[in-house]
């Protein structure tokens, strides 16, 4: 386990003192505990309850060591827990290596600690990577002295419907409570009783509802806490470990991914300080099924015109009828989706351009605006970190805007927390209503209502040392952007824009807008178009500006778009789902890559499946513009990824993309790099005068983090500890449109409605909070999404 | 013989409703506040330090010096914290003290945060003796109608609010951090020291947690002056001190007398064992120090004669016990009270106290296996210096010390149950004969 310290960007020197571990002299940073001194020198002392990145207990006793001098000549007279004991100059300390007292110490607390422990490794899930077992096998007793009875308990009990909980196997270090307290801040389970009967447990009627429930199961160093999913599925030495990276935020975080005979048992955190130091959120780790469901596509389909049906089909058939297709339609677009490697994403944007001949390319599949691919193609695309996860535990004041870190980017909410609780940053939210997330932050609110960010930005006050955290929401509320960027310029405050998807600034970064080539290139640029023409080995590129997600859709629709490729895209999640079905079956022709079947595959022409992460090898680029690359980790899996599949459609055009394999297309798109040269001008816009019936309420919505998207499917216990959906109001606005608290509310957009249980919160006047896609998806229930008007009423929908 | 008590704090106990205001102001209470509100905070700290008061909850340290730690620069609100929380097996002082004569601890209070500059202090009562919260609630109001408490006390300029808080009955609240905890409202269990409570202790600022006595002892230190206070006891343990003799004598009770008085010359204001009786064992201050035996009758009851005897004085909780008593018995009886207080947080005192009750109920039962003495010995051994607070060291005290007096008892549990051996009927204080 590593420690992620502040002295990563610091250069303040650390001052060192120095004292002898088992005769060894050793250095370290004032401050260090012996137990981490001791590591430095390669003793691992045994431990418990210590974990690097928890605050010291002291509970377990399972680190004593002798100190014979405390660094002031006189020993001290008990054994010391050396995880709560900070080494001093001059220390001497003795471990089990050398100090008989320290052996017999932990070897006592192990016995008793085995004491009322039951025996059932050969079942626990725990077994084989347990560390109380391994310490038992290298420290402990062949033999037991304890020949009375053992505390017993009912077993298992539900913490949550995800983490179960075997009380007799608990050595009540504590660790969980202290992850929920400390890190999570979501303190839901706690000790209770006392003595021998300690445990952990929930309050009556309040399940374990936290975001971050599953890191209690890994660092449980027994098999107490288990999960649902997982218990008794397999064991640990039957599985292979692989080090990925998460696909569900832009988090990029380290995951390990355990997999047996070809298929995942179970994701764990990996280990990374500069990123998500030991924590995942339960997406992250419980949310991996979704790509074995049983509409998962394993051969290329292609619609027969007689039947209508989509019918099995060879890859070079498929790959040749989607050629002559897409050669034969006037007028292309290409939708990638937000789920893309680097890797993908540069083949579809190099296919666009190449094979297609169009800059009709654009990897969101949300509410987009032109001020929003001017900000990217300026501010964002192609550049190197800046803001990064560590770098936010050293700000001043960090501004949250059109982002709720906790619900669209948990590992980035718990480093925010961390800053907030642990370092005194202050947190700064411009929103609707103060979030359950943001109250763990200790944060403040500045309420607007959606639309309004531009001047609660505009009325900031901030110092140099300060963050601001852009969320993708912003590209619904003109101007807010173009504060972003003003504020940052008078105040001196630095900034990020984080997306929401996994592959969103992978897609941004390789060049899959309109405006924009790969790394950052302006496609108004001659130069830019030249130096990339020149490094594909093609004559020129497309000149002619192309079509954002809006524009494409509408051309689509309008009959002026003859064929569309798209990629893993949710129809519900663009901006008017109906209009885009609408133009899915507009076009003349309609090719879809995609992992399973989906709205896209339904109406399309040619459908090609391809791998998910788990089956490829790719890169992510996280919203800090960290390269996050991960392996393969089914090897055996022969589904293809997106630029395998393009390079084929490109070859049957005979306009070849030259890259066939995620290796060449990572090693071609580092080749390029970033744009050294006149970047796109952005022009700052201004924020919108309201309009709409007075009648009608403001629609402020966000995905929660459990939901019901479809990279969530199969995980079906995690789905059960998601947050109830509630509609948010004021009881006055409640009230006005004649809705009771805790009754049910309608809101009716243009193509229908859609009923929540209403809640009083804090919002302003007129504005309503619902979930995005819990329950039912607001996009395709209303035909309009965040920052919309939509009328309010009690009751049902009818 | 009377002439060697030193009634002080017990002065009052016979008076006619000795827990009223009325009552204690007309013996001359409250004047020793008089006195301190004139004097300068150090000063008083001086006068406590130069009277050689150690604290009278067990550990002996020097209050003086205790509140000396209080950092005055430190801009948080300074607390003080009466530790009420009597609930040792044998230890029965601060009760009857504050059942009889509450407004002296009252005082105590007022003069003792005066001292460290406190403007809230708390009295942290165990919540099971609910006759004295009332008393002490009761003596407290008295208080404030009388001016005693609140702003302005005696014009003084000098503002202090008294909070009689009930705990809700844990033995491990006792200790002083973990009073803190519960006082705080979390669940009562020690903390990691340092910071030590003179620096973060309640709300994480600056705090002194004064035993009853300690508090209580102060007003006559005020109002006596340092001289007389240690012209009393030993060089090294000044002044004086309740004696709380309990057991097999005739008369058991509350003995206050200069600390160094000896358990014989105790028995002997007690009116001796019960009749037949002789003395076989006796706590110097409470289960949680190593029992001693008849040889040590001629020990002086000081700190540091204690300590050299293999014990410690504790809280001066004298429990004696004659020849018809089960030693094996009364260390599973005490044993199981550790194991039913522990709190659980650390490992050794968690299982090692189910630990030894099983083994010891297994002597008590006369069905010992060979080792079982050893077994004891080395749990014990595991447990003492290992364990998080206090608490675990004092579970292990009885047994170890009635081993080493006592080990032909433990070594006939291996065949004989103790009902056999000492049938518990000879034992109670009812018993129309003490001895076979």
């Amino acid at each position: 386990m590593t420690v992620t310290e502040p002295g990563s960007t610091d250069t303040t020197p650390v001052e060192l003192i120095t004292l002898t571990i088992d005769d060894v002299e050793v250095s370290v940073p004032k401050g260090t505990l012996v137990i981490r001194a001791a590591e430095l020198i390669g003793t691992e002392i045994p431990r418990f309850c210590d974990h690097p990145l928890l605050a010291p207990v002291g509970a377990c006793r399972q680190c004593l060591v002798e100190v014979p001098d405390a660094g002031n000549g006189r020993p001290m007279p008990k054994p010391q827990a050396s995880c709560t004991l900070e080494a001093s100059p001059g220390m001497v300390v003795r471990t089990q290596v050398t100090s008989p007292v320290a052996k017999k110490a932990q070897e006592g607390i192990l016995e008793f600690l085995l004491a009322n422990h039951p025996l059932d490794c050969p079942v626990c899930d725990k077994g084989g990577e347990c560390p109380l077992q391994n310490q038992s096998l290298s420290h402990g007793a062949a033999e037991s002295r304890f020949v009375e009875t053992k505390r017993l308990f009912p077993k298992p009990i539900n913490l949550s419907a995800q983490v179960l909980l075997d009380r007799e196997r608990c050595v009540l270090c504590q660790r969980c409570t202290r992850f929920q307290s400390e890190i999570a801040g979501d303190p839901f389970i706690a000790l209770l009783e006392r003595g021998a009967q300690q445990q952990i447990g929930i309050a009556e009627d309040v399940p374990f509802g936290s975001y971050f429930a599953g890191n209690t199961i890994q660092i449980c160093p027994v098999g107490a806490l288990t999960s649902a999913d997982y218990r008794f599925r397999s064991r640990p030495f039957d599985l292979v470990s692989v080090p990925s990276v998460t696909e569900h935020d832009s988090s990029g975080a380290a995951i390990r991914v355990d997999h047996r005979r070809g298929k995942v048992m179970r994701r764990l955190a990996g280990d990374d300080p500069e990123v998500n130091e030991e924590w995942i959120t339960d997406k992250d780790r419980f949310a991996f099924t979704w790509s074995r469901q049983a509409d998962r596509l394993t051969t290329p389909l292609v619609r027969n015109p007689q039947t209508g049906e989509l019918e099995p089909t060879s890859w070079p058939g498929a790959l040749a009828v989607a050629a002559r297709g897409l050669a034969a339609a006037a007028g292309k677009a290409v939708l990638t989706g937000g789920r893309l490697t680097v890797e993908d994403a540069y083949a579809y944007a190099k296919f666009a351009r190449v094979a297609l001949g169009t800059n009709n390319i654009d990897f969101r599949a949300r509410a987009v605006s032109k001020e929003e691919s001017d900000f990217l193609a300026a501010h964002v695309a192609g550049t190197p970190v800046d803001v990064s996860h560590v770098g936010l535990e050293h700000a001043e004041t960090i501004v949250l805007v059109g982002l709720e870190p906790e619900d669209e980017n948990g590992t980035l909410f718990l480093r925010l927390r961390k800053a907030a609780v642990r370092r005194g940053v202050r947190i700064v939210a411009i929103g609707t209503h103060a979030t359950r997330g943001l109250a763990k932050m200790d944060g403040h609110l500045v309420q607007v209502a959606p639309g309004k960010e531009p001047e609660a930005l505009a009325g900031l006050e901030l110092g140099a040392r300060s963050v601001i955290l852009a969320g993708e929401r912003l590209a619904t509320s003109p101007g807010a952007l173009s504060a972003v960027v003003a504020k940052a310029k008078d105040s001196g405050a630095r900034w990020a824009w984080v997306p929401r998807r996994a592959g969103d600034r992978s897609a941004l970064d390789a060049g899959c807008l309109p405006n924009l080539l790969p790394g950052g290139r302006p496609v108004a640029s001659a130069e830019a178009r030249a130096d990339v023409a020149a490094a594909w080995g093609v004559p020129s590129l497309p000149d002619a500006a192309g079509l954002d997600t809006e524009a494409i859709i509408a051309a689509a629709r309008s009959g002026e778009l003859g064929a569309l490729v798209v990629g893993g895209v949710e129809v519900d999640d663009l901006p008017d789902p109906a209009a885009a079905r609408e133009a899915l079956r507009s076009v003349d022709f309609l090719v879809s890559l995609e992992v399973r079947h989906s709205d896209v595959t339904a109406l399309a022409d040619v459908v090609l499946p391809v791998a998910p992460p788990v089956e490829k090898a790719g890169t992510f680029i996280n919203w800090e513009g960290r390269i996050r690359p991960f392996d393969k980790v089914l090897a055996d899996s022969a589904a293809l990824p997106d630029v395998r599949v393009l390079a084929g459609i490109a070859e049957e055009l005979g306009r070849p993309i030259d890259v066939r394999t995620p290796e060449q297309a990572f090693i071609e798109w580092r080749e390029l790099g970033p744009w050294d040269g006149k970047r796109a001008t952005f022009r700052a816009r201004k924020q919108a005068t309201a309009k709409g019936a007075a009648s009608k309420v403001v629609l402020d919505t966000w995905k929660l983090l459990i939901d019901d998207g479809r990279l969530q499917d199969g995980a079906d216990t995690y789905k059960q500890t998601a947050r109830e959906p509630v509609l948010r109001a004021s009881a006055a606005t409640l009230a006005a449109h004649g809705v009771e608290p805790g009754g049910p509310a309608t809101i009716t957009g243009p193509a229908g409605s859609a009923t929540f249980t209403a809640e009083v919160a804090d919002l302003p006047e007129g504005v309503v909070w619902a979930p995005t896609n819990s329950g039912v998806h607001l996009g395709a229930a209303l035909g309009i999404g965040h920052g919309g008007r939509v009328s309010l009423s009690g009751g049902e929908d009818k | 013989m009377t002439d060697v008590l030193t009634p002080v704090l017990t002065a009052n106990w016979g008076d006619e409703r000795a827990w009223t205001l009325e009552a204690y102001t007309a013996r001359g209470g409250y004047r020793a506040l008089d006195k301190a509100l004139t004097m300068d905070p150090d000063a008083i700290i001086e006068e406590v330090k130069d009277a050689g008061l150690r604290g009278r909850g067990g550990a002996g340290f020097p209050t003086g010096m205790k509140w000396g730690f209080i950092p005055q620069d430190n801009p948080k609100p300074k607390y003080l914290v009466v530790n009420a929380d009597e609930s040792e097996p044998g230890t029965c002082k601060d009760i009857p003290l504050m059942m009889a004569n509450p407004h002296v601890l009252v005082e105590g209070v007022i003069i003792a945060s005066r001292a460290i500059r406190a403007n809230h202090a708390f009295i942290y009562v165990r919540g099971e003796v609910l006759h004295v919260i009332r008393r002490l609630r009761a003596a407290v109001r008295e208080a404030y109608e009388a001016g005693h408490l609140g702003r302005d006390i005696h014009g003084s300029g000098y503002d202090l609010d008294l909070i009689v808080h009930a705990g809700a009955g844990a033995y491990i609240c006792g200790e002083e951090t973990a009073l803190l905890d519960s006082l705080e409202g979390r669940r009562g269990q020690p903390r990691l020291r340092p910071p030590f409570p003179a620096v973060a202790g309640l709300y994480a600022s600056p705090t002194v947690v004064n035993n009853v006595e300690s508090v209580a002892s102060v007003p006559g230190i005020i109002a006596g002056g340092a001289d007389w206070f240690a012209s009393m006891g030993t060089e090294k343990s000044k002044g004086h001190g309740i004696f709380s003799l309990s057991g097999h004598v005739a008369r058991p009770g509350q003995y206050e007398a200069p600390l160094g008085i000896t358990l014989r010359e105790l028995l002997e204001l007690g009116g001796g064992m019960r009749p037949g009786s002789e003395l076989k064992f006796w706590t110097p201050g409470g289960s949680s120090t190593p029992i001693l035996t008849a040889e040590h009758l001629d020990i002086p009851l000081d700190f540091e004669s204690v300590g050299e005897a293999g014990s410690m004085l504790g809280t001066r909780a004298l429990q004696v016990f004659d020849q018809t008593t089960s030693v094996v018995r009364a260390v599973l009886r005490w044993t199981e009270f550790y194991k039913h207080e522990s709190c659980g947080k650390c490992t050794p005192c968690r299982e090692g106290t189910w630990w030894l009750v099983q083994t010891l109920r297994r002597l008590d039962e006369g069905q010992g296996r060979p080792g079982d003495i050893e077994l004891l010995l080395d749990l014990c051994d595991n447990i003492l210096g290992r364990a998080f607070c206090a608490l675990g060291d004092g579970a292990t005290s009885p047994i170890t010390s009635a081993i080493q007096y006592f080990r032909e008892e433990f070594e006939a549990g291996m065949t004989t149950p103790s009902r056999e051996l000492f049938p518990p009927s000879a034992s109670t204080l009812f018993a129309k004969e003490g001895a076979r």
